[in-house]
């Protein structure tokens, strides 16, 4: 199969897959599919370093307030390793602002909540105020997604029932785990533990000023690595709604009870 | 006897006073944080307290509550507490912590927080020079001169909220002033900043691309560092023509993202008009709208007479409530008890002043507050900002407080000024007033200038396609 292609661009190094064709001339890349992914979180709590983390694999130098939002790009090679590998762009929506903005920042902010397929919610581990606003954060983008399919508006409490209908993907990261003292870890990890399985979704904590966190292979990229893949068999794959087969276990601290989905 | 009565009168009044203050600080300040030192706590609630009660002695001078002797003492006693936290401590501690955050400082932080104190005492005292406070037959470390000191700093505070707010008020509550936003515009701002967003995520996409496989051909930096990085960039790599394009590819997603970030501001913007323009429908609004008239005549009035004062150079002697009673039993002919009369009306003007003070400033405290708290999460800088944030508030309020008892002043009847001048000693009162008025009406003015400027720039942006 011959490729057109820049020689600027393609090299011998790289696996081709048919989908890669390249006009010349034309330098955009449109050909591999995507899925959007929101990154929501207090002010503060680091999504802006996490997001250059993931997309640039390297630590952001001088981070600043983000206003409205900002995109980044990741690639990501959907079930590596296997014959049905296949690349797809993974679009970062890092949302800036607090859940207590004015209704009209909210507003403004819904305009970013359309055709979501996955949701990263990004907490501070030193800042227990962080973690409970996650549930407001998550109604707030779930509510603007689910009213297409007539759910109704909740009043803003939480509702584990919404979340056990939930369609999109979930993802808790906890940031600035270097913060955390050593003897104060355990109770911690317990209690985002407990948010996470709140939310049906896996956690990972991290240090966002850490490349090492994130290192091809540890548990964290592997967590990383089967949520982006979940996102997207939801969005190309299962048109059911189906859940995956196989949900991994999560790891409880305490021996808290197993919370199994509920369809009825 | 009577003073015991009337000293535990004074401090259950202060002890609720400080409750409140504290009650306020951690249910409106501090909802959404830990704060985990209760030292700015406690000394945002002593000072409140302590100005509350000053508030409080003035309305029980009006109502002759409690001995003459006893109000007297503690007036003294009041003002000299507030005066100690105001001048002192609270500096001194807003130096310590800033001084404590710095690294580099931190195994001296007593030493150099002393040192930013005595620059601070130096300063303020430089501060009173330039203006003709005080006759000089008094001391150094008199009341008198801390006071006139603190007055001063704090009447120009007044005055620029005062000028600020009077301007400000009606421009908000009147709906004459609302640009008409329909939702045809919303949509469309929308539209352009999902629009730049795309132009962004493509870029982006491509320049991911680039660098992966770039790293996938072994190159991980593309910078080339040093001067044999650059030969070998120029040698080796033929398609080098890459990194060239990812820096200009940079530069455009930098000028799209200053873009997106201008869209979302302005579309906040207009879905907040738009949601003005819905509340002055309903019947709330048109009140606030009445009110915003109402306002806007009275501040007309307070600039006009501001002027007049400056440029006649007149102070007025009598207070506007005896004033306005002689006019009306002159004009009417209606016979009063001026006294009786003008006893009930000051008191009451007088409590009015100070609720809607007391309640502007923790309104603005609060306001400013989520503003300023609103960019970090992280606790330790919030728990900094917060701390610096309160103590120098707590420095206003108190100069605030103090210079607003010497401006109530003015608003009462001969016979109950005596206790404040006696208690604040020989202080040239008419050069404060003097110096609010030129101040409100210089402020007053700067505010109509960048209210109007602001106005005619906003709607421009819109019309833009």
């Amino acid at each position: 199969m011959k490729l057109k292609v820049l020689p600027s661009i393609l090299s011998s190094g790289w696996s081709t897959t048919p989908e890669q064709a390249l006009t010349p001339g034309c330098s955009k890349m449109a050909s591999l599919d995507r899925v959007k992914v929101l990154v929501l979180g207090d002010s503060g709590v680091g999504k802006s370093s996490l997001v250059h983390l993931l997309c640039q694999n390297q630590v952001l130098g001088n981070p600043s307030w983000t206003v409205g939002c900002s995109v980044d790009v990741r690639v990501h090679d959907y079930k590596e390793g296997t014959p049905e590998e296949k690349t797809y762009y993974i679009e970062l929506w890092d949302v800036g602002g607090s859940v207590g903005s004015a209704s009209s920042v909210k507003s403004t902010r819904a305009v970013f909540y359309n055709s979501v397929n996955g949701i990263i919610l990004v907490h501070d581990l030193t800042n227990k105020k962080s973690s409970q606003n996650l549930y407001r954060w998550s109604l707030e983008a779930l509510n603007r997604d689910l009213v297409p399919t007539g759910v109704l508006v909740t009043n803003g409490d939480y509702d584990r029932e919404q979340f056990a209908d939930n369609q999109i993907p979930l993802l808790v990261i906890g940031t600035k785990l270097d913060q955390i003292h050593e003897t104060k870890r355990h109770e911690v990890l317990t209690r985002t533990a407990f948010l996470a399985e709140d939310f049906n979704a896996e956690e990972i904590n991290l240090d966002c000023t850490n490349l090492r966190c994130l290192a091809a292979g540890s548990s964290n990229a592997v967590k990383l690595s089967r949520f982006f893949d979940k996102v997207i068999e939801k969005r190309y794959f299962l048109r059911e709604g189906n859940q995956i087969p196989g949900f991994p276990d999560r790891k409880r601290f305490g021996g808290g009870t197993l919370k199994s989905l509920h369809y009825d | 006897m009577s003073f015991l009565i009337d000293s535990s009168i004074m401090i259950t009044s202060q002890i609720l006073f400080f409750g409140f203050g504290w009650l306020f600080f951690m249910r409106q300040l501090f909802k959404d944080y830990e704060v985990r030192q209760y030292v700015v706590q406690v000394i945002f609630s002593v000072t409140f307290a302590f100005s509350c009660t000053m508030f409080e002695l003035i309305i029980f001078e009006i109502l002759k509550v409690l001995n003459s002797s006893s109000r007297y003492f503690h007036w003294k006693m009041n003002l000299c507490v507030i005066l100690l936290i105001l001048v002192f401590m609270v500096p001194f501690y807003i130096g310590y912590f800033i001084v404590s955050n710095i690294r580099l400082l931190h195994k001296q932080r007593l030493l150099f927080s002393c040192l930013l104190w005595l620059t601070f005492m130096y300063f303020f005292w430089k501060l009173g020079d330039p203006f003709p406070i005080l006759s000089p037959k008094h001391g150094i470390l008199s009341i008198e001169q801390l006071i006139s000191r603190v007055g001063v700093i704090g009447v120009t505070l007044m005055a620029l909220l005062s000028g600020f707010g009077a301007v400000n008020c009606p421009y908000t509550y009147m709906s004459y002033f609302l640009r008409n936003v329909t939702d045809a515009d919303i949509l469309a701002l929308e539209r352009r900043l999902l629009q730049t967003m795309d132009m962004i995520i493509s870029k982006k996409k491509r320049m991911a691309m680039t660098r992966r496989t770039m790293f996938q051909k072994g190159e991980v930096h593309n910078k080339p560092s040093g001067f044999w990085g650059m030969i070998k960039s120029v040698t080796t790599s033929i398609p080098g023509s890459e990194m060239p394009d990812l820096t200009l590819i940079q530069q455009e997603v930098d000028a799209l993202e200053e873009l997106s970030r201008q869209l979302f501001l302005e579309t906040a913007d207009l879905y907040a008009t738009k949601e003005r323009i819905d509340y002055s429908k309903t019947f709330k609004g048109k009140y606030f709208n009445f009110l915003g008239y109402f306002f806007s005549i009275y501040c007309l009035w307070k600039i006009f007479m501001a002027t007049i004062n400056i440029v006649f150079d007149r102070v007025g002697k009598t207070d506007p409530v005896t004033r306005g009673i002689e006019i009306t039993v002159n004009y009417l002919g209606i016979q009063f008890d001026v006294k009786f009369w003008s006893q009930h009306i000051s008191f009451i003007l007088v409590g009015i002043i100070i609720v809607t003070s007391i309640r502007g400033l923790l309104i603005t405290l609060t306001k400013f507050f989520y503003a300023i708290s609103s960019s970090k999460s992280s606790n330790v800088i919030v728990l900094l900002l917060a701390q610096i944030m309160s103590d120098s508030w707590v420095n206003l309020q108190g100069m605030y407080f103090v210079s607003s008892v010497l401006l109530i002043r003015m608003s009462m009847p001969l016979e109950y000024r005596t206790i404040i001048t006696e208690v604040l000693g020989e202080l040239q009162f008419n050069f404060y007033h003097r110096w609010f008025d030129v101040i409100f009406l210089v402020s007053a003015l700067s505010s109509i200038l960048f209210l109007y400027l602001a106005h005619k720039q906003a709607p421009e942006k819109h019309m833009a396609p």
